[in-house]
């Protein structure tokens, strides 16, 4: 990697936030998060700290379309988890913009009535380029959060269509939430979401259509399968009342012990280690390689494909054979 | 300091209890165009609720939309609240019906750094918050298009 080493300034400083942010210091914990957020050389000091002191929250991803009313559940359920006595984080994804890079993070606006707690803590973040649904560093910024602390962490996705899976791969327990009136049983049908789905949440079921929806989920439900244990139950809830919040709540608690009664929350965390490391590996792995090429080289590479002299395939492999000293194949 | 993909974030808020947010979301989408990360909380905050939020957001600036006439109120109280969460290199800006000697109060005696009223440009307090955020450091000392969020540049006409 490429980065400038830390100086000793920095370090101690970065050595504040660390010990601020485990003793409960809010600021201290915001700092962090914004380095994490950022990347580079303090993202990686803070992060080598702090994730030996992560791993024991229960993150739950919460995601579906826009305006399905993911940012009220998520007020909802986090005011439900207090009145039990536990600490809540949440880190609310909203979309950047692909032409200025900025962003308009709105989800703060329904979650007011924990917004004062003192045993939450929210953080918006941009996607910043990223499609799957988090942003790129999403994932850090739950490291941090969990090494901080907090017990219960809701992920809240972007507003997600059919594709936008990433939260899977992040959470314990995925909620997908539908609501009436988003589309016919077409659409249920439809892989990606709602093969995520460890809890379907039916929100606004005020709504005359609710039991539609749920009936089309029920019969979705019915036709796949095998269900190792556990078959996504789905709950209907109008968020802005707090109707069905504790049972939904309470199937997110059965989740988590389904899952640490048999090896099911292993099996996830393993997983997510394995995108995370692959992932992390193959940037790093890159960013090396460009590293070590002769200045011009990767475009003179480049010039030989738009030549059509040569293929992407080979230049790929010639330049790695090249870069570390291999014979190319 | 400069970092890696460093990113501009502001903290719209309309605190008090009149419902007219529409200048406030005019401001945090036109930011939002400019490049920054916008976070808004949406009405009826609390003095408390607003640096509540810009410390867990760990904000740049925060902006406050008033129109109720409480802004001598609200204002000094944001304030006094920033001073005491430490937030003490954080632009604090608003705008609304507020007289040129209350601004000037504001700015002199309660450090607020820029205060907009009706009729305001939008690239006027776009403007504002680059040159502000360049005196903290927190963007690059020359004035160029579009660098708040590393947004590129146009190229001149």
């Amino acid at each position: 990697m490429a980065h400038l080493p830390l100086d000793e300034g920095r370090r101690a400083y970065l050595s504040t936030l660390i010990e601020g942010l485990l003793a409960g210091q809010r600021r201290a914990l915001a700092r962090a998060l914004t380095f994490v957020e950022n990347g580079g050389p303090e993202a990686q000091w803070l992060l080598k700290r702090l994730y030996p002191r992560a791993g024991r929250a229960h993150i739950v991803g919460v995601t579906g379309a826009p305006g399905v009313g993911k940012s009220t559940l998520v007020n909802a359920l986090a005011s439900e988890y207090r009145e039990r006595g536990r600490t809540v984080a949440v880190v609310a994804v909203d979309p950047s913009s692909p032409f200025t890079g900025g962003a308009l993070l709105g989800d703060r606006v329904r979650m007011r009535d924990v917004a004062g707690d003192p045993g939450v803590f929210i953080r918006s973040m941009a996607s910043r380029g990223s499609l799957g649904g988090l942003a790129r560093t999403t994932g850090d910024a739950i490291t941090v959060l969990d090494a901080a602390g907090f017990e219960v962490i809701f992920v809240e996705t972007v507003g997600a269509g059919q594709v936008e899976v990433d939260i899977a791969q992040e959470a314990h327990t995925t909620l997908v939430v539908e609501v009436p009136g988003l589309g016919d049983e077409v659409q249920t049908i439809k892989a990606g979401l709602l093969e995520i789905a460890d809890i379907f949440v039916v929100n606004k079921a005020d709504h005359p259509n609710a039991e539609r929806v749920e009936l089309a989920l029920k019969m979705m439900l019915d036709m796949g399968g095998p269900y190792e244990g556990w078959k996504p139950p789905i709950v209907r809830t109008v968020a802005t009342r707090r109707e069905g919040i504790a049972q939904l709540v309470e199937a997110i608690e059965a989740h988590r012990h389904h899952l640490q009664a048999g090896d099911g929350w292993q099996q996830r965390v393993r997983r997510r280690a394995h995108e995370e490391f692959t992932r992390i590996l193959r940037r790093q792995l890159v960013e090396h390689l460009f590293s070590t090429l002769p200045p011009g080289r990767f475009e003179q590479a480049l010039d030989h494909i738009l030549a059509r002299k040569t293929d992407p395939y080979t230049a790929a492999q010639e330049l790695i054979a090249e870069s570390y000293g291999l014979r190319s194949g | 300091m400069s970092q890696a993909g460093r990113k501009i974030r502001v903290l719209i808020a309309k605190p008090g209890l009149d419902g007219h947010d529409r200048g406030a979301k005019i401001v945090a989408r036109a930011l939002r165009d400019a490049g920054f990360e916008v976070i808004y909380t949406g009405l009826r905050q609390t003095p408390e609720m607003i640096v509540e939020a810009a410390v867990q957001e760990d904000v740049d600036a925060i902006g406050l939309s008033l129109l109720s006439g409480a802004h001598m109120t609200i204002f000094p109280r944001v304030r006094r609240l920033m001073d005491e969460a430490g937030l003490d290199d954080v632009i604090l800006f608003g705008g609304g019906i507020i007289s040129e000697r209350d601004a000037q109060v504001l700015k002199e005696q309660y450090g607020v750094a820029g205060v907009f009223g009706p009729g305001t440009l939008l690239q006027t307090i776009i403007e504002f918050l680059r040159e502000e955020l360049r005196k903290r450091g927190k963007l690059p000392p020359e004035p160029s298009e579009d660098v708040a969020a590393g947004a590129e540049a146009p190229a001149s006409p």
